[in-house]
């Protein structure tokens, strides 16, 4: 387990020195889904064939002395929100059970031309609604620190493949915290990137205006390189900004001077863990100790953001979702009684029961009527969110904040408390609101041992200073070298 | 109450559908082309609404969208924007149509229409707003009646429509056909669409209701939405049809406009009535709201002023240009005009050349447009081409040759050049000079004819010397038959004065 616990930049760096070739790295990760996944349940789909294919390629080339991507054999999981041609793309869904896209999402097609490994297809929660992975309707993945836990969510299988050592790196989409909070449930690094910032081709909508496609990885660095992978202008996504990607690698290393951090007095309210309080407190002195000014803001817009994000999101999703209607592709029911009861049936059986839920409010808020106490609403709210941020990012830099609001929870805690579970995002979901970027990161471990994440957040395309103030922590601190004992489930 | 209506007004608003002229559809790359024989091949992620695809605007449909919505004078805003008009459909793969709710890319607009007599000021139609959205694809069903399984073209899905909606300031069936024709003439020189109502790329829906007279005042009858419209001709028979059957219902029954709600029929060309279709339990939510994979599109002034700077001249300005600048009647500049754009540059080429409007406005109305119907001709397939055209009249304009020579080389021409070559103005001259048509002016050749003519009709060069003007005419009749290709005009006048310079 040795190589697929190493960080990116070690695979990297042996690969290219010829210590280790692409297909032992890809064997590695293969050998250890083999082991641990049966418990973990992280992958959906283990393309097997196409990795060791693919890393066979990637040696070849290397052999041959031709020119190698950025990632050449580094190995990728993938989320299955991602369209993957001739791979199966479910969304963690019955809906799309048997569906095989037959295009690439644009971010693939960038990971493979940066010669990169793809593994397989990650659980989620059905159609990255939720925060525990336990909306899958496949599986239940489990939290690699603890089996009884989930890993958090909706990118929980991502978050979990990467804790496990089961992939270097890999893709996640977060839409209200999506990527953040599972990273910090499963002790990795996690960053949500400005909106605009990766094309969205390709992967399946939840909510248009929010989501968006990131990494995860288990350092900083990791990050940073696949990060600068798949950034960057697509003219197949009209919401995608055109704006240079910097090289985030290159100036990693460098410490901010002058660094002022924010601490919001909305982010510790009631509700907040005491030891998740405890560890974010501590992440703002280890940036005081590095010569940080830390300086108290206020975001007061914030206690609306659940409210406005739970009319936003469903309505998109509403209207992203209607396309599942039997017809085209994806499930249809066997019996029916004509056109209607198709569309009726097929859906009934198709989608779960949070996703049905989520329509429901989103058909609500969008119909004649209610659309502009609901929706407009919610619009308004947002741009004071917004508003909320900006004025804050006046007097700092970056945003430290908890990620969630407690450790990884058990599995079954929170299923029948969607409320509870919504909050789970408080701390998230205003950066998708507001568009902007956020990091977590490993931020310590409760006396459970469980991992507890911090989280960092900047303006809009601030991803270079966040991973520089991320890696500022990082080398002050030992949680990111930390990796779970897997076991099997008790 | 209902019988002391006197008299009504028909009032029609025009809902028309017409698909844009464009390489490739409204959001994706595909081909925009009718192409019933090969289902669901010009389709891709983004026109099938494949799970993870998005919509990318054409600027090229935005942009022909603009120019339309310039040409019928309407006000363009500086920001529009997409929405989601949402139903679920077979034909509709995303569950939603993307189209423009509150912000289309142009509003409060009119179109004048071309009337019999004209009238001054020209009869405007107001046009309420012009929106850009995407077409769904085509629903094939089983029509053998053995409930064969439905199936689903797509090709059409994502093709760029135009959706114009007037003012319910139409009065009669024939004035809805008018304003079609003028909008389609409009659109096809503009080349926005080629509005071919058979392939559906050009749709119209009319909403018809009453304003019955009663006691000095008027009441609004219900509004009818008619629909299944395939023909400008059944546009216009359905509202006549509409506007008596609804006065037959005022009479019977007086429903006054929201006693009841709107009703849909259908046209039945054949039979040629409307048939009410059922009706829907509710009034549908689309559940309207902006389009999250799209940016609003904002339309700088630059920008606007650049497509209305490279906008062609539209009919009605042409229309007013032949009559005012070519001294063409009113019927010939509207003849012209209506045959389309070619037509009209073909007969301002043709009047170039031969420096006379009038004989080229004649020529195009009766001699092309025979043989262009005749022959199944468009006027860019027409054989003879407006120069050499123009040359032939040129010859009749400064008598080198007669009208009726000029037609005999005109069907030389037709001829020659449906045998597959392509003539050249220098055919003109060598077909004259091959059937000797050129007028014989001259006078040395003319005399001794006339003289010898003169003498053998003694009585009748008394009679026009007597003052009997109309008896020349068998005179220059005998002269034409023996000089060939003689100027009538010529000859009557060598005639007049030989028979002057005679002693009596």
């Amino acid at each position: 387990m040795s190589i697929s616990g190493d960080s990116t930049s070690q695979l990297l760096a042996a690969m290219a020195s010829g210590e280790l070739s692409a297909v032992d790295v890809a064997s590695a990760c293969l050998d250890q889904i083999a082991a641990h996944d049966p418990q973990v349940q992280a992958f959906l789909h283990v393309d097997r064939d196409g990795a060791l294919q693919q890393a066979a390629l990637v040696d070849e080339k290397r052999r041959a002395g031709k020119p190698l991507g950025q990632l050449a054999g580094l190995p990728v999981a993938v989320k299955d929100v991602v369209s993957t041609r001739g791979l199966p793309t479910t969304c963690g869904s019955r809906i799309l059970q048997r569906y095989v896209p037959p295009y690439d999402a644009e971010i693939i097609r960038r990971l493979r031309a940066a010669d990169a490994v793809i593994l397989g297809k990650t659980n989620m929660d059905e159609f990255a609604m939720g925060s525990s992975t336990e909306n899958s309707a496949f599986q239940i993945t489990r939290n690699p620190w603890d089996a009884a836990r989930t890993p958090g969510g909706s990118s929980g299988g991502s978050a979990a493949a990467v804790a496990a050592g089961m992939s270097s790196v890999a893709i996640g989409s977060d839409t209200g915290g999506s990527i953040r909070q599972p990273a910090g449930f499963c002790g990795i690094v996690g960053m949500k990137p400005t909106y605009g910032r990766v094309s969205r081709y390709g992967l399946l909508a939840y909510a248009s205006s929010l989501d968006q496609l990131g990494p995860l990885a288990t350092d900083v660095a990791g990050t940073a390189t696949l990060l600068e992978v798949i950034a960057g202008h697509d003219s197949q996504d009209s919401t995608s900004v055109d704006r240079p990607v910097p090289e985030y690698g290159l100036t990693l290393e460098q410490p901010l001077s002058g660094l002022r951090i924010g601490l919001a007095r909305e982010h510790f309210a009631a509700g907040l863990d005491a030891e998740v309080a405890a560890v974010t407190r501590a992440a703002a002195d280890v940036y005081r100790s590095l010569g940080a000014k830390v300086v108290d803001v206020t975001l007061p817009h914030s206690k609306y953001a659940v409210a406005a994000y739970y009319l936003i999101a469903p309505s998109e999703a509403a209207s992203n979702l209607a396309r599942y209607d039997g017809v085209h592709y994806g499930h249809r029911a066997e019996k029916f009684d004509g056109l209607i009861d198709m569309y009726a049936t097929s859906r009934g059986e198709g989608f779960g029961a949070e996703v049905k839920r989520r329509i429901m409010l989103g058909n609500y808020a969008l119909s004649a009527g209610y659309y502009d106490a609901y929706y407009l609403k919610a619009l308004k709210v947002r741009r004071l969110i917004r508003g909320d941020f900006d004025r804050a990012f006046e007097s700092c830099d970056v945003l430290l904040s908890p990620v969630a609001p407690t450790p990884a929870f058990k599995v079954g805690e929170l299923v029948d408390d969607p409320l509870a579970m919504y909050l789970s995002d408080i701390y998230t979901l205003s950066a998708n609101l507001a568009g902007l970027p956020g990091i977590s990161l490993p931020g310590g471990f409760s006396l459970g041992g469980l991992p507890i994440g911090i989280q960092l957040q900047g303006p809009p395309f601030a991803e270079e200073t966040l991973l520089r103030a991320a890696r500022m922590f990082e080398r002050e601190t030992p949680w990111h070298t930390k990796r779970p004992t897997l076991a099997v489930r008790r | 109450m209902s019988d002391t209506a006197t008299g009504y007004t028909t009032v029609v608003g025009l809902e028309v559908h017409v698909q844009l002229l464009t390489r490739t559809k409204l959001f994706c790359g595909c081909a925009n082309r009718f192409n019933p024989t090969q289902p669901n091949v010009q389709t891709c992620p983004v026109c099938l609404g494949l799970p993870g695809s998005l919509p990318v605007m054409n600027r090229q449909a935005f942009e022909l969208g603009l120019k339309t919505g310039l040409a019928l004078n309407c006000q363009i805003p500086k920001l529009t924007k997409w929405d989601r008009k949402q139903y679920y459909y077979p034909d509709l793969p995303k569950g939603y149509q993307i189209s423009q709710y509150d912000l289309p890319f142009s509003s409060e607009g009119w179109l004048e229409i071309a009337t019999d007599p004209p009238t001054d000021p020209a009869r405007r139609i107001g046009i309420i707003r012009a929106h850009l959205e995407e077409d769904a694809g085509k629903n094939l069903h089983d029509e053998s009646g053995r409930g064969g399984e439905s199936l689903v073209d797509l090709n059409r899905a994502g093709t760029p429509l135009l959706e114009i909606v007037t003012k319910p300031d139409i009065r009669s069936g024939a004035e809805a056909h008018a304003f079609l024709d003028e909008l389609k003439l409009l659109l096809t020189y503009l080349e926005v669409s080629d509005c071919n109502m058979q392939e559906g790329s050009l749709r119209c829906d009319a909403n018809v209701n009453l304003h019955v007279d009663v006691d000095g005042g008027t009441i609004a009858t219900p509004i009818v939405e008619v629909k299944n419209l395939n023909s400008f001709r059944g546009v216009e028979q359905a509202i006549e049809y509409e506007a008596k059957r609804q006065f037959e219902l005022w009479k019977q029954g007086g429903k006054k406009l929201g006693e009841i709600s709107k009703e849909t029929r259908g046209w039945d060309a054949e039979r040629g009535v409307t048939i009410g279709q059922r009706g829907k339990e509710e009034a549908s939510d689309y559940r309207y709201f902006p389009d999250p994979d799209l940016v609003p599109v904002t339309i700088e002034e630059s920008w606007r002023e650049r497509v209305r700077a490279g906008l062609a001249e539209f009919p009605a300005a042409k229309r007013k240009r032949f009559q005012a600048d070519h001294h063409l009647s009113h019927y010939d500049a509207s003849v012209i005009v209506a045959q389309g754009r070619a037509f009209a540059d073909y007969f301002e080429r043709v009047t170039t050349a031969c420096g006379d409007a009038k004989q080229a406005a004649n020529w195009l109305t009766q001699d092309v447009l025979r043989e262009m119907k005749e022959r199944q001709l468009t006027i860019e397939s027409f054989p003879i081409s407006a120069d050499v055209l123009g040359t032939l009249l040129q010859r009749i304009v400064s008598r080198k040759i007669t009208t009726n020579s000029g037609r005999m080389v005109f069907a030389t021409l037709l001829e020659r050049s449906t045998e597959g070559k392509p003539l050249g103005t220098e055919a003109v001259d060598a077909i004259i000079a091959d059937k000797g048509l050129a007028i014989t002016s001259g006078a040395d050749e003319l005399t001794p004819i006339i003289d010898a003519v003169l003498s053998a009709n003694a009585k009748i060069v008394a009679d026009v010397k007597g003052g009997k003007q109309q008896a020349i005419g068998a005179l220059i009749g005998q002269v034409m038959k023996q000089a060939k290709g003689a100027d009538p005009q010529v000859v009557r006048e060598m005639i007049q004065s030989q028979i002057a310079a005679r002693p009596s």
